[in-house]
């Protein structure tokens, strides 16, 4: 994967744009040009203002596209793989049900979801596959019908399932996918439930 | 622009789609009906939708309105005042008068203020239609003067200091990542051949995939059945970002769309177009 991605960069850098050409704005002025221009949401500032900044992973992530060098690499994966907090009775397994209704549902933190009426959902179909039966899936990430089948419904798959959904940058740092659990949009127990849906012998996914 | 009767058939084209992409949610259904949509605009350029928004626009522009109770025949849109045909070709571009670069309808809200007398904090209020309305009238004159370019090639030459900044700042915008999902405008539209559910994502980081779509824009959006700009569309991302809306014709929204246009630079403009 890694190597793809570099090579898509490489690739990238043989057939740049002319903006490409220019100088990087100071980061600085980038904040700024955000912070004036972001002004407008449905809920206190509190809730968004912090959303207009980035966190250092976000920040080693965009400078790189997406790819930076080994070391920064494994700077990410250590700092996100401590924001991970674990079930205390060591259970991972909620209900696939429940599951596949958070997988289903893009509900959550946007303009219009204020003030809220549901709990929040994880989209992942957005860029998975995941039930045969479910066709409107997206593909900027991998299917993952079958899921826990090919893994054998091994335990400790179980346990990087979850930590991937807790947070995907702790596995593959500058992911495209969301952390879930470290920023808060998913609870626990929701994440448990994704993790039924992916490696129950039950669930959809596994059909 | 005078229609003659075809408001009537692009009535019946509203008709037709609107059982399908309005009543129920369906991406399937929606794809079917611009299907048929786009088979139809091949046998009748004409009967786009988004044109009778083009007209609309032509009328707002040349009707005196306003508290000063002038049309915008004085508002110079790069290429002395008045001057509408090719001008959307060239922009974003530097304004002294204004001391910034200004993309087509920062730069009508600009005239809109300054030579109409309109209140700009009113006009950047609610400045994008929800879905079934039609679009707004600074919109509308948008569509407009986008359409006076159409079959021209996108040329904006981003030389002057002021807009090579702005493409700049544009591409670091474009990389940026915040927000409680972590997304940039990468991580949607920086793949070939990549969909989120079933809607097919533009390849924006490539020339080839920005040229392929931003001359489209203004378009008629087919599933929300309006005229939709580049304003409202980066909007649109930006709700799916989880972050607030962008403010119109400020300098984040300006400079991604000097991003996104010198990617598209030598493209087609079709203006307007048509989207699922
Ligand atoms: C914005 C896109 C996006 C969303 C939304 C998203 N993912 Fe992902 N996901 C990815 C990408 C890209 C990868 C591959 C890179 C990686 O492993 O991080 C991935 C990888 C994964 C993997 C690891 C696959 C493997 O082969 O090891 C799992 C499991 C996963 N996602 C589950 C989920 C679940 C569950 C959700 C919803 C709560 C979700 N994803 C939401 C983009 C997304
Ligand atoms: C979470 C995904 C996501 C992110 C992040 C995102 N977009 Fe989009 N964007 C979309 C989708 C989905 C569409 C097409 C919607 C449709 O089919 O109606 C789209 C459409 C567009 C289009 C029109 C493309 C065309 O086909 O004509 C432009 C331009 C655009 N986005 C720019 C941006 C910019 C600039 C950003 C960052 C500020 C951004 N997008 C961030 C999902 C995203």
């Amino acid at each position: 994967m890694r190597i793809i991605a570099i090579s898509v960069v490489a690739l990238a850098l043989l057939t740049a744009s002319p903006a490409l050409a220019q100088q990087k704005p100071d980061p600085a002025k980038v904040d700024a040009a955000v912070k004036a221009s972001l002004k407008t949401f449905p809920a206190p500032p509190e809730v968004w203002q912090p959303r207009l900044d980035a966190d250092e992973t976000m920040r080693a992530c965009a400078a790189s596209d997406n790819s930076p060098p080994k070391a920064v690499v494994d700077a990410i994966a250590k700092r996100e793989r401590g924001s991970i907090e674990y079930p205390a009775d060591g259970q991972f397994i909620g209900d696939w049900k429940k599951g596949e209704a958070t997988a289903q549902s893009g509900y959550g933190l946007r303009s219009t979801d204020y003030p809220a009426t549901r709990a929040n959902g994880g989209n992942c179909y957005a860029c998975h596959q995941l039930s045969k039966t479910e066709v409107s899936y997206g593909t900027i990430g991998p299917s993952l019908l079958g899921y826990g089948k090919l893994r054998e419904f091994k335990a400790d798959e179980v346990k990087i399932a979850y930590e991937k959904v807790y947070n995907s940058h702790a596995a593959f740092p500058c992911s495209l996918m969301p952390r879930f659990g470290s920023n808060k949009v998913l609870t626990m127990d929701q994440i448990k439930d994704l993790v039924a849906l992916l490696m129950s012998k039950d669930s959809p996914v596994n059909q | 622009m005078t229609f003659g009767f075809r408001p009537l058939l692009v009535a019946c084209a509203i008709f037709a789609l609107g059982s399908s992409a309005l009543a129920q949610d369906s991406d399937a259904a929606t794809e079917k009906a611009i299907e048929k949509y786009r088979q139809m605009l091949k046998e009748d350029p004409w009967s786009n939708p988004g044109l009778l928004d083009a007209d609309r626009g032509e009328g707002l522009w040349t009707s005196a309105r306003g508290p000063k109770k002038v049309s915008l025949e004085q508002c110079d849109l790069g290429k002395g005042p008045g001057n509408v045909e090719g001008a959307f070709a060239e922009l974003p571009r530097y304004f002294a008068d204004a001391d910034r670069v200004m993309d087509v309808e920062t730069r009508i809200l600009w005239c809109m203020e300054k030579l109409q007398g309109f209140d700009r904090a009113e006009l950047i209020k609610r400045p994008h239609p929800g879905g079934g309305q039609p679009v707004k009238e600074l919109g509308a004159i948008a569509t407009y003067v986008a359409s006076k370019s159409s079959g021209m090639k996108y040329s904006a030459k981003f030389d002057q200091p002021k807009e090579k900044e702005s493409v700049a700042l544009g591409e670091a915008l474009f990389v940026r990542r915040s927000g409680p999902f972590d997304f940039a405008c990468t991580t949607c539209h920086a793949a070939p051949n990549t969909r989120i559910r079933l809607q097919g994502l533009a390849h924006l980081s490539n020339p080839e995939g920005a040229r392929k779509v931003i001359g489209e824009w203004p378009a008629y959006r087919v599933s929300s059945t309006h005229v939709m700009t580049m304003q409202h569309r980066l909007a649109d991302c930006f709700w799916q970002m989880r972050l607030p809306e962008p403010e119109l014709g400020s300098d984040l929204t300006v400079a991604l769309i000097s991003y996104l246009t010198s990617q598209a630079k030598g493209g087609d403009i079709s203006a307007p177009g048509l989207k699922r």
